[in-house]
């Protein structure tokens, strides 16, 4: 394989449109290699759908580079060695063993029809210890909780070994522990390993505390990208989420924090009592 | 700390199939009508591998029960029970369901329509009872034309071309199959009888033959389904994740699927339609030795022989002189010993 070069993600003017409705218009995203690039947007924005187009899942217009190359005239198997998915909702095959899961994720470099050798066996190994993973191998993904699954989906998509990992709300399912548990791993994970990583996430304070960069989408299109500290502000929160928040400066990032509306009653019991 | 290691084929499964194999296998040439020494049964079979030359003492009507009656229908029971055990888990793997059974895409209706329309035909012309030697192929050819409509069919579906497409597919072109089949019946009625007994599946009167005609199919469908049978479980994580590891699961899918139709057509040409093996022998096999398919295939078809050469052995002793429909002898045998294994199987059913 060629040493990927460029970065890791080049789309510019990225179209989709599903039966006839149009998700993604005009969409320029950039994600250099070793960055964290951060998608957000309400629901319906989007945001899924890029990841997809991203990676061939969706019929899209535009142009799509990984690495400095055209996406779309990479074979599968070549592209499954550049990117790495981590879907939202994972099938999870009924059955099978977190070690056979991780496995999985060699499929692209086998051959077709081939089996696994030793050093595939390896990597997948590794990569559980790697995400202190050993204890479960041998148990079925479908009696784990969410948060070590969250991990196990990881890990599968870790031992494809491929530089860019694509994050659908990798956190969504999880308590704020496992969140940041799972982040700060992601996180390791890209300082140690060059990994380059776009994401989607609902929850805006924690993606403003990892993220390099954000790109804020809204019915499909880009209305905002950069420095957490330029998107995540209260005007374009309002406007694009019709939230009401308040933005105050964090450690890693601007924290974004949910204010009842003025016009709602007084909560309480005095509010209750009332009824 | 031992190292975690990949599901695969255990030594102690593998070697009780390849010993349920023999057991039935043997037992198929032992018992019958006539009564044979076990014994001399064994050098009697040793004697027909090249190179050996032993003296079996049986006379030569003897030798003849086991060489040219008994022998070549356990092949060919053996044969079938292999092939659509492992349609059957390929199929369930293919389409994600472990309902999905061979026939699930009209190989069933289309076979049946087939032998129907030869069957009415011949009778009608010619007035004879003889069964006509054109039954296995027209319904060879009518089970794989069912299937190739499904495929068609299922393709016109346009961008929305899931599983469940093809599936639906399947069921459309069965029903209007069967319908045919219904009408010729109508017209036909006094091949009624014949059709059905054809239908139960039988595998009576089989010879060496029959064994020539499926083994082509067997072997090309055994090749092409082990060869896929690590792409079966890539396709377990559903076709967006499968196609983000590198896979075409369409593509996948429809080798997969058209190999195990091609093997259901051919056994169903020679032995009728015998059900229930292609559903519940691979789901035994899961429940016992787990859910990948690189086991669940190869042991599938090491006991789905077994156990179709063991239900024909009922099939013929428990209403000597008459035979069963061997049919209705898997069903009878198999349902019970599912819920013996349901309730007794340390895994949790699909």
């Amino acid at each position: 394989m060629t040493v990927p070069t460029g970065p890791a993600v080049r789309v510019r003017g990225l179209a989709v449109s599903l039966d006839g409705a149009e998700i993604l218009r005009g969409v320029d995203v950039e994600v250099a290699a070793g960055e964290w690039v951060i998608v957000i947007g309400p629901n319906g924005a989007g945001k899924s759908t890029l990841l997809r187009a991203i990676v061939g899942l969706v019929p899209s217009a535009g142009d799509v580079r990984l690495f400095g190359r055209d996406a779309r005239r990479m074979r599968r198997r070549e592209r499954a060695r550049l990117v790495a998915t981590v879907p939202q909702q994972p099938v999870v095959p009924p059955g099978m063993t977190v070690f056979d899961y991780t496995l999985l994720g060699r499929t692209p470099h086998l051959r077709p029809l081939g089996r696994e050798s030793a050093a595939d066996l390896a990597v997948a190994t590794r990569v559980l210890q790697r995400l202190d993973l050993t204890e479960f191998a041998d148990r079925e993904l479908s009696t784990l909780s969410g948060g070590e699954r969250q991990r196990v989906l990881l890990a599968r998509a870790l031992a494809q070994e491929a530089p860019l990992l694509l994050l659908d709300e990798p956190t969504t399912a999880l308590d704020v522990g496992h969140q940041q548990e799972v982040l700060e791993l992601v996180d390791e994970l890209r300082r140690a390993g060059g990994l380059s990583v776009l994401a989607t996430m609902h929850d805006l304070s924690l993606a403003g505390g990892y993220a390099d960069r954000m790109v804020l989408l809204a019915a499909g299109r880009v209305v905002a990208a950069g420095p957490a500290a330029s998107v995540l502000t209260e005007e374009l929160l309002a406007t694009h989420y019709r939230a009401r928040v308040r933005v105050v400066p964090g450690d890693h990032g601007p924290l974004v924090v949910p204010i009842r509306p003025a016009s709602a009653g007084p909560a309480g019991p005095a509010g209750d009592a009332r009824m | 700390m031992t190292h975690p290691s990949p599901a695969r084929l255990r030594w102690r499964w593998l070697v009780s199939g390849v010993a349920a194999v023999l057991l039935a296998a043997m037992a198929g040439l032992w018992l019958g009508p006539v009564r044979l020494p076990p014994g001399a049964v064994v050098l009697e079979v040793l004697d027909l591998v090249p190179g050996l030359d032993v003296d079996s003492g049986l006379d030569d009507r003897q030798a003849a029960i086991v060489t040219r009656i008994r022998l070549p229908r356990v092949v060919l029971g053996l044969l079938v029970g292999a092939l659509l055990a492992l349609a059957g888990g390929c199929y369930q793997g293919a389409f994600r369901n472990p309902l999905a059974d061979p026939y699930l895409l009209g190989v069933a209706a289309g076979a049946g329509l087939g032998a129907t329309a030869v069957l009415s035909v011949y009778r009608a012309a010619t007035g004879t009872a003889a069964v006509p030697a054109a039954v296995p192929p027209a319904a060879f050819a009518g089970g794989l034309g069912a299937v190739t409509l499904t495929y068609l069919v299922g393709a016109a579906g346009g961008r929305d071309r899931s599983p469940a497409t093809l599936i639906l597919a399947g069921v459309a072109v069965s029903a209007f199959l069967a319908a045919a089949q219904t009408y010729l019946l109508q017209r036909h009625v006094d091949t009624i009888r014949e059709v059905y007994s054809w239908l139960l599946g039988r595998l009576a009167g089989a010879d060496w033959g029959d064994v020539r005609l499926l083994l082509p199919y067997a072997v090309v469908t055994t090749v092409v389904v082990l060869a896929m049978r690590r792409e079966l479980d890539v396709l377990s994580v559903g076709d967006d994740e499968a196609a983000g590891l590198g896979l075409h699961p369409q593509r996948s899918r429809y080798l997969l699927v058209g190999a195990a139709s091609l093997g259901t057509a051919a056994a169903v040409s020679v032995a009728g339609l015998i059900g229930f093996v292609g559903i519940i022998v691979p789901h035994l096999v899961r429940l016992v030795a787990g859910s990948s398919y690189r086991v669940i295939l190869p042991l599938s078809m090491l006991y789905g022989g077994a156990f179709l050469a063991l239900a024909d052995l009922a099939a013929r002793v428990v209403d000597t002189p008459r035979e069963v429909p061997i049919g209705v002898v898997t069903a009878f045998l198999g349902a019970p010993f599912f819920v013996l294994v349901l309730r007794t199987a340390r895994r949790v059913p699909v």
